[in-house]
């Protein structure tokens, strides 16, 4: 039992069901986001666990309480929404106020717990404006403020840094962090945005098509994902996947794959048991950080394999520098150290640092569990 | 900026210029025209208006026509001026604009914020009132009122207007809340309001500029109607306009066309204030939603 189970929910529009069998369990403290292109249905999701939109069946508890049909103010949560949804005629005490007042609870409470939260939150100074007088980040605050001084049993966010310009949403996004480390408070959080999803999250639930593709934590996500969706939907650029086969060099898997000129290149496999898809294709991920140059592969690994290929085009972006190339087919993309001494045209010796490398079923596009 | 403005302008020939200028003068003339005469004969007395020269300025000037127009003018059978049926129009359209608008603010807040199943049919058919004439109804109206026992009074009228009048505040508010973010709504209801204090604390406070256009709309068509309140009003219940009507058309006696001149302004002068009043949020009620912001 979780403190916050998500049981089998399934929502349908009239026939067409937009949640299929949604099964997460939510541990207290934990910080939990929904991540997923739009349409995925976590938007959904998260208007159900808020009482927002019905479930159509299956069951949602908090702290064992079954919350199917229960008004969302007394589910003892708190939702910070994608606008903000600041009561424009309010004051930001006012605002963060509301909910107290709805609740029945007295004024001198109500102010304490006001003042406390706008400590907190360093708006202090703000209290008396109204929401249009504030700029995007203090908004944002705001509503978090809002959101907190209910001191909920679970925190719902709903792409709340979408709105900011990117300088302010790394702030923001800083700042969200420290505060659940701060409080320990349980926060389900929603956004299409991968690297807030690895940033912010204890646990990721990569969502597509209204199915939960992988429930793990950021690592697990990042480097064993479950299927192509996930492979490529985190981490930026996205993993490399190109066509490959298996063959099998002193009793070892290798990964067949062809380089520019169409002759192959041998990237032995980590993975032993690989070596029962002898002769099959497969997809082969490969991120774009484990193709790198002699210098630069990663001394830890075990398994480094060297590759000759051409470079087709470097593109330099300050910290690193991104080389593409053409592997198995496809155009692949290389993360490179800054200083890199590349150049388009050049055939590069590459070290690829198999021990990261996955393979891919290209029938079910699942990934080849160990 | 000011040079910019200067090179977008359209630029026409002092002549031309000179030339609409003068035509808009005229029809600003032309317009005011029926205003002049009535301000101008309302105090003369009236020798000077049947003597000819209804365009010349008052050579005796006397406030006599406006005191018996409002207090002891002829009126159906009773010497009472206009003053009653003033205070009958004011009972019938102040509660009558009020209901309607409030009505018209929790149709609107229900059609956009709480969707149920055939709510746009609904609307659709709310939205006939609109464009249903009013001689179609007389008779139902009618009857219906006597059954509710309402008929002849001050009430049953203001009842006929709200009930005519909730299809137009109805369309103004949907249309205005159909914009509103739907995202408050749910704040709201995460915080623990319920549907009527999100309505009375988060949505009526927001909604100024419709609700203006709502009160002039209503206001200017319930006190100038003049067949609800010939049809359903006994002599006790006339509003203004058939009041007026009273004193025009009588057919004995002198026509006191001064007395006549004052009694139409005063007539007209309560939509004229509420205009004058808050004319310049009509404009921008009408136009909110249209533009993002």
């Amino acid at each position: 039992m979780g403190f916050l189970d998500i049981d089998n929910a399934t929502k349908s529009y009239g026939a067409v069901e937009v949640l299929h069998k949604v099964d997460i369990s939510v541990q207290e403290g934990e910080f939990l986001v929904l991540v997923g292109p739009s349409g995925c249905g976590k938007s959904t999701l998260l208007n159900m666990i808020a009482g927002l939109e019905e479930i159509t069946s299956g069951e949602i508890r908090i702290k064992d309480q079954v919350m199917n049909g229960v008004h969302p103010s007394n589910r003892n949560i708190a939702m910070v929404f994608q606008s903000y949804a600041l009561y424009p005629n309010m004051t930001v005490g006012q605002n963060i106020t509301f909910g107290l007042e709805m609740h029945g609870v007295p004024k001198p409470k109500r102010e304490k717990a006001m003042q406390e939260v706008a400590k907190l939150l360093q708006i202090e100074q703000l209290l008396d404006r109204k929401p249009g007088q504030l700029s995007g980040g203090q908004r944002q605050r705001v509503a978090m403020g809002r959101a907190l001084v209910r001191n909920p049993d679970v925190f719902l966010f709903d792409e709340p840094l979408s709105n900011l310009d990117a300088k302010l949403r790394v702030d923001m996004r800083t700042e969200i962090k420290k505060l659940h480390q701060n409080l320990g408070t349980t926060i389900v959080y929603v956004t299409h945005d991968q690297i807030e999803a690895m940033t912010l999250s204890s646990r990721i639930a990569v969502m597509n098509g209204g199915y939960v593709q992988q429930l793990g934590t950021p690592q697990e996500i990042y480097d064993t994902p479950a299927n192509i969706f996930v492979a490529t939907f985190m981490g930026s650029p996205a993993m490399n996947v190109m066509p490959a086969k298996v063959s099998v060099l002193n009793g070892r898997p290798h990964a067949e794959v062809a380089v520019h000129d169409g002759s192959m290149a041998q990237l032995p496999f980590s993975q032993d048991n690989l070596a029962a898809w002898d002769g099959r294709d497969i997809l082969l991920g490969i991120r774009p950080e484990t193709i790198t140059d002699m210098d630069g592969a990663d001394r830890k690994s075990s398994n480094i394999a060297q590759m000759t290929n051409r470079i087709v085009v470097t593109e330099p972006a300050g910290s690193d520098t991104f080389v593409s190339m053409q592997l198995g087919g496809r155009d692949v993309i290389a993360r490179m150290r800054s200083d890199a001494e590349v150049a388009p045209g050049q055939d590069f010796n590459f070290a690829v640092n198999m021990e990261k490398a996955v393979a891919f079923d290209p029938e079910s596009e699942m990934r080849i569990l160990p | 900026m000011s040079q910019a403005t200067q090179d977008t302008a359209i630029r026409t020939g002092r002549v031309t210029r000179t030339l609409i200028y003068l035509v808009l003068l005229l029809f600003g003339l032309f317009y005011l025209l029926p205003l002049y005469v009535m301000l101008v004969n309302s105090v003369k007395p009236l020798e000077e208006i049947t003597g000819g020269g209804m365009m010349n300025l008052p050579q005796v000037f006397t406030l006599e026509p406006w005191f018996k127009a409002w207090s002891s003018a002829q009126i159906g059978v009773d010497p009472t001026g206009l003053k009653p049926y003033f205070w009958n129009s004011i009972k019938m359209v102040v509660p009558a604009v009020i209901v309607s608008t409030i009505l018209g603010a929790l149709n609107g807040y229900v059609l956009t914020k709480w969707r149920f199943k055939y709510d746009t049919i609904l609307f659709g058919l709310m939205l006939f009132a609109c464009f249903i004439p009013f001689q179609i109804v007389l008779i139902p109206m009618a009857r219906m009122l006597g059954i509710i026992g309402l008929a002849g009074t001050t009430w049953g009228l203001a009842l006929v207007h709200v009930v005519y009048g909730i299809g137009f505040t109805t369309l103004y508010f949907r249309n205005y809340y159909a914009v509103f973010p739907t995202e408050l709504i749910r704040a709201a209801q995460i915080d623990g309001a319920g549907f009527f204090q999100i309505f009375w604390r988060i949505l009526l406070p927001s909604s100024g500029p419709i609700a203006v256009v709502s009160i002039i709309w209503q206001f200017t068509n319930i006190w100038n109607d003049f067949l609800f309140g010939a049809s359903f009003a006994d002599a006790n219940s006339q509003p203004m306009t058939v009041a007026l009507n009273n004193l025009v058309q009588s057919s004995t006696g002198v026509k006191e066309y001064n007395v006549h001149f004052a009694g139409a302004i005063l007539a007209a002068m309560p939509t004229l204030l509420v205009y004058i009043v808050a004319g310049r949020y009509f404009v921008r009620g009408l136009m909110a939603g249209s533009v993002k912001g």
